[in-house]
């Protein structure tokens, strides 16, 4: 059995290495990023000025149906939509950018959600000390709200980005050898799948557990002027 | 001197605020009294553009404000510029350390140096006896410290009112002392300030005039003395209103 494993683990390290974990950070990121801004077009109400007003609610409104198009919709047939179905109209991605694509869309839609409603449980009452005190829309945002709502958000974006690095498993179906795909691979030759699968089974764990302990310091560092929190 | 004119405010087609015409001069401080529900907070708010009234208008000797019209960025600033409001829950934030509670509007909004802004926050902590705590976070002090503080964040872009709703209503009577001893403080050296309270032991101490406001009118608006000493029947009832929910 050792040696099964000792043969087999330097090649699913190496598609975690050089898939599974580049796939879930870049996706992440881009994700996080489409998440903020998703986020904010629903969250700051339009101004009064018409000719902003207009084109702000258009943008307002694609925001709303990308998320609902996300969310309403299997992860693993968007996938297969972006990779097998957009060749059909002349869009031929790289599996691995499309892998990206969807899983950022994916992640973004979701985490979007998270972002707003922690950006809503900011009472108001935090608003109107900064209006007060004559900060703008964008500065109360950036200074004082924003900052409470990355705390508020922390746990629930954590737990979607260890959903996504154990997703990124279905990306095995769109042909990249992650390291799902790879011990399956591996299984085909040995006939083991209990042993290769519970193998890549702790893999992901050893991974989650490490995102686990990164949340619990990020956690730690950012609330530091909670009450109860001792640092 | 603050007049406000016509201030008319209605919520869901309820009238809260009806026609309400007032002056609170400088340099004194104006009490606003009422019972529950009166529309006292809402009058106060309007000053800040916190609540924006459906018409009406503000003035100081060199601004003047409508509020039935679009109001520019400059104006709005303007006006914020000449008031600052301190909250019954103080509303300090949460994540910024103390010393950071109070120099974030000077430095972020009026562009003052961090060192001369940190200079002018730990005179001000001084004041109200609070030097020391300049490292820590609002969760970590007793509201009455909060409620200092958040005086004297109000003090640091030197407005030239302070607004003040209620900020001792969520206090012990102890912690209330603390603070109330502050703004008699303030009231002393000439600060306008224009205070809600339901404290009448404090207001008939610091108010140089008062205003009694009922279902969104104006009932009185006189001299502290008129007030108290030949109360009208609604007064009197109001007045003996407030000190049995006392003994209870
Ligand atoms: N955001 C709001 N939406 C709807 N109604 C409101 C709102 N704010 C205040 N009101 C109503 O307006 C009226 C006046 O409220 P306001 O807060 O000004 O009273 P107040 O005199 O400050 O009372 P209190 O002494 O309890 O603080 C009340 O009837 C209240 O219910
Ligand atoms: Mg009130």
């Amino acid at each position: 059995m050792w040696d099964i494993i000792i043969t087999s683990l330097p090649e699913m390290v190496g598609a975690m290495l050089q898939f599974t974990i580049p796939l879930a950070v870049i996706s992440f990121i881009l994700g996080l990023i489409l998440a903020v801004l998703t986020a904010l077009i629903k969250f700051i109400e339009p101004s009064e000025n018409k000719a902003i007003r207009y084109p702000y609610l258009l943008l307002r409104g694609i925001a709303n149906f990308y998320v609902w198009l996300f969310r309403s919709t299997p992860l693993l047939v968007q996938l297969f939509i972006i990779f097998f179905g957009l060749p059909s109209i002349g869009v031929q991605l790289p599996a691995f950018t499309a892998a990206v694509i969807g899983f950022s869309l994916n992640t973004g839609a979701y985490a979007s959600e998270t972002i707003r409603s922690a950006l809503l449980s900011v009472p108001q009452d935090q608003w109107d000390a900064a209006y007060t005190l004559n900060f703008s829309t964008r500065q109360t945002l950036m200074k004082i709200v924003l900052p409470q709502a990355v705390r508020i958000a922390l746990p629930p974006l954590s737990n979607s980005f260890i959903g996504l690095v154990k997703d990124t498993s279905l990306a095995s179906s769109i042909t990249i050898l992650e390291m799902f795909q790879v011990s399956q691979q591996i299984t085909a030759k040995n006939y083991q799948p209990l042993l290769m699968y519970t193998l890549a089974a702790a893999l992901y764990a050893i991974v989650c557990s490490l995102l686990s302990w990164l949340q619990h310091y990020l956690e730690h560092r950012t609330s530091k002027y909670v009450k109860g929190s001792e640092a | 001197m603050i007049s406000m004119k016509n201030i008319i405010k209605k919520y869901d087609g309820k009238t809260v605020l009806n026609d309400i015409s007032v002056d609170f001069p400088s340099g004194k401080t104006s009490v606003i009294l009422g019972p529950s529900g009166s529309g006292k907070s809402t009058l106060l708010r309007s000053l800040d553009l916190l609540v924006r009234p459906e018409s009406g208008s503000v003035s100081f000797p060199d601004l003047s404000v409508n509020y039935a019209e679009p109001i520019s960025k400059k104006d709005s600033f303007s006006l914020r510029r000449k008031t600052s409001m301190v909250f019954q829950n103080w509303n300090l934030f949460p994540n910024l350390t103390v010393l950071d509670n109070i120099t974030a509007a000077p430095i972020t909004v009026l562009k003052t140096s961090k060192a001369d802004a940190e200079k002018e926050a730990r005179s001000l902590l001084r004041q109200v006896g609070l030097e020391g705590l300049e490292k820590r976070y609002p969760s970590q002090l007793s509201g009455g410290q909060q409620q200092r503080i958040s005086i004297c964040r109000a003090l640091a872009i030197n407005p030239e009112y302070i607004l003040l709703d209620e900020p001792t209503s969520a206090l012990d009577p102890e912690l209330e002392t603390q603070v109330l001893k502050i703004l008699e403080k303030l009231a002393n050296e000439g600060q306008s300030m224009i205070i809600v309270t339901h404290n009448m032991e404090f207001a008939r101490l610091v108010a140089d005039k008062i205003v009694f406001i009922e279902d969104g009118n104006k009932v009185f608006d006189g001299e502290t003395k008129d007030f108290f000493e030949n109360p009208t029947p609604r007064i009197k009832d109001f007045l003996s209103g407030i000190s049995l929910e006392a003994e209870n």
